[in-house]
């Protein structure tokens, strides 16, 4: 087999002369418009998805796993059949599904420090949160799809939505706001830790406790009164509520309005810090 | 509006504390227009968190700068606009491709999408990068990576671009490459701060020197006057035999001063005023029976300025704290 591609090993070196012309023909452009620079990290944020693909089959298998295993395993146990406790526990799948993909924000942001490239971020003359702004695009699709998944999963196995299609995209959109807020959390905490693997390890710790301790899998009646107290408590049963509202058709204002106002408090608490930690420690 | 001003830094007193440690411990610099400037030093002395605060990354505890005629505190957006990093990690991202990473910072910087595009073709041609352009840029190599950093930062012309161990962990000839675009960049007018732990390095590149250890500028100068600073000269001898070394070393040491022992087991190295001090030292040698392979009379090297200044050599304290480490603790 002739190989028409014998290039020498050693690459072309930089070419002083070359060099010397790029800097010269370069004139600066007027500054990046504030919405320019998060657009730009928008599409970074795209870019990511289309090149390293892995990290969206990490997040998804996961709860794809856990809706085939308590479905047939539990649902005769809990539901009487598996085909009512699918009916159950699809929202709550879905929200397992979005909220792990939130701490990849943190992770992601992590990564950037560790490696470098924040220096660069904050050393151009832009707005100083472009970088954390414009990841909520890429994030935004992540989350959309990574609750995509698990309506579909939940469809093939027979989810018949109450509430129609219309709920189910209420829901997704409740739950998808949701994880924005949360999201600033696991930025938080992306900030403080000192490698991307701490900061996946703690999110994960933190997110399942509170996920099994919810009532995303079980009715809270069934619980001993202490956890179903706490159950009751729970922002995350709250969104479970809400979203599993929505998508049955019968959803109650109160229980939206109160999952919008915890998500608007975790934004206020955790934006701010965020961006503190960002400027004064990346 | 900034003053007219040939200094492109100016540096006063910067302090930078990380906990209980002084990373920087008042620093002075001053940096005139179109130079390149080195800033030596070993690992930890301060180097990098003094780049950082002239980059705007880093808020000092104390002290003033001003780059570019902008204090770099209260305008630390105009410095923003006007200089460009390499950092000593290369701050590239290594999940997107070498033209995404180029096209990604000429969005930043406010190039249309076509002229952003068209740009980072220009600069992954004139930096040998054009077959790679499509690769992942964790599939490049660390020569290669770097190529792309620097260009990077040059995708608008910075007036001034702050270079943090550019070619540290590079191989003889990426390295000499990184030299040659230094060199090319200022003869284009870019003002560059260069940190390096390289003593050849300073030499070779920068119109002017700061050495710095332990957070503190401890000598300041051209390289020239930093080795005139330690002597006028050096006599530099290679023996026969290696075993001689001590016994040359005695002599020396009692015919001219300080003498330098060298990486290599055969040779060394004293301080030296004249050519008449120098030959009686040879003579007082060959007089004892050590045998010379040959010997000169130089300037001293940076690692001697290094040794006289500091009393240790230069690059003994690797296994201390690094900075960036310092940092993240904070």
């Amino acid at each position: 087999m002739s190989t028409p591609t014998t290039r020498t090993q050693t690459p072309p070196d930089a070419d002083a002369a070359a060099v010397r012309k790029a800097i010269s023909s370069a004139e600066r452009p007027p500054r990046a418009s504030t919405g320019a620079a998060a657009l730009s990290f928008g599409w970074r944020g795209m870019l990511k998805i289309k090149h390293v693909p892995e990290q969206l089959i990490d997040v998804t298998i996961t709860p794809v796993l856990f809706t085939l295993l308590f479905t047939y395993m539990y649902g005769g146990a809990i539901s009487g059949s598996t085909g009512a406790y699918l009916q159950f526990i699809l929202p709550g799948t879905i929200v397992m599904s979005v909220l792990f993909t939130t701490v990849y924000s943190g992770v992601a942001l992590n990564t950037d420090i560790t490696k470098g490239v924040v220096d660069r971020f904050r050393s151009l003359p832009i707005w100083p949160a472009a970088p954390l702004v414009g990841a909520v695009v890429g994030d935004s699709v992540r989350y959309v799809l990574a609750g995509t998944i698990v309506v579909i999963v939940g469809l093939v196995l027979g989810y018949s939505p109450e509430g129609g299609m219309d709920g189910v995209i209420a829901a997704m959109a409740l739950v998808v706001l949701f994880a924005f807020g949360l999201a600033w959390v696991f930025t938080t905490v992306g900030l403080v830790m000192r490698s991307p693997n701490a900061v996946m390890n703690t999110g994960f710790m933190a997110l399942f406790p509170l996920l099994f301790i919810s009532n995303a899998f079980v009715p809270p009646e069934t619980l001993p009164s202490a956890i179903e107290a706490f159950v009751d408590v729970n922002p995350f049963s709250h969104l479970v509520t809400a979203a599993r509202g929505l998508m049955d058709g019968a959803a109650e204002a109160g229980d939206i309005f109160l999952v919008l106002g915890e998500a608007a408090v975790v934004t206020a608490v955790f934006a701010p810090l965020t961006l503190r930690l960002y400027r004064t420690r990346a | 509006m900034s003053t007219p001003s040939t200094l492109a830094i100016e540096a006063t007193g910067l302090v930078k504390s990380f906990g209980q440690t002084r990373a920087v411990d008042g620093v002075d610099l001053a940096v005139r227009s179109g130079s390149v400037y080195g800033v030596l030093g070993p690992n930890g002395a301060g180097k990098t968190t003094t780049i950082r605060m002239l980059a705007t990354l880093l808020r000092p505890d104390a002290g003033e700068a001003r780059v570019l005629g902008h204090d770099i505190v209260r305008e630390a957006d105009a410095v923003r606009g006007a200089v460009s990093l390499t950092g000593q990690l290369a701050s590239v991202d290594e999940d997107l491709t070498g033209r995404e990473n180029l096209i990604l910072i000429g969005r930043l910087l406010g190039l249309g999408r076509a002229r952003a595009k068209e740009r980072a073709d220009e600069l992954l041609d004139a930096f040998g990068l054009t077959e790679a352009a499509g690769r992942l840029v964790k599939n490049y190599s660390g020569g290669m990576r770097r190529r792309l950093d620097i260009s990077a930062s040059i995708v608008v012309t910075p007036q001034l671009m702050f270079l943090d161990e550019p070619t540290t962990g590079l191989d003889p000839r990426s390295r000499n490459q990184v030299w040659d675009i230094i060199r090319a960049m200022q003869a284009g007018g870019t003002t560059i701060l260069l940190c390096t732990q390289y003593l050849d390095e300073a030499d070779q590149l920068a119109d002017g020197i700061a050495v710095i250890d332990h957070g503190r500028v401890i000598a300041e100068g051209t390289p020239g006057q930093l080795k005139a600073s330690v002597g006028s000269g050096a006599l530099h001898v290679r023996l026969l035999d290696p075993e001689q070394r001590p016994e040359a070393e005695r002599i020396l040491a009692r015919e001219l001063g300080t003498v330098h022992l060298e990486a290599d087991p055969a040779a060394l190295s004293a301080s030296c005023a004249d050519s008449d001090r120098a030959a009686e030292g040879i003579a007082e040698l060959s007089r004892s029976g050590v045998r010379i392979a040959d010997f000169s009379l130089g300037q001293p090297s940076l690692d001697e300025v290094f040794l006289a200044l500091t009393g240790h050599p230069a690059e003994d304290q690797t296994a201390e704290e690094g900075a960036p480490e310092e940092e993240r603790a904070a």
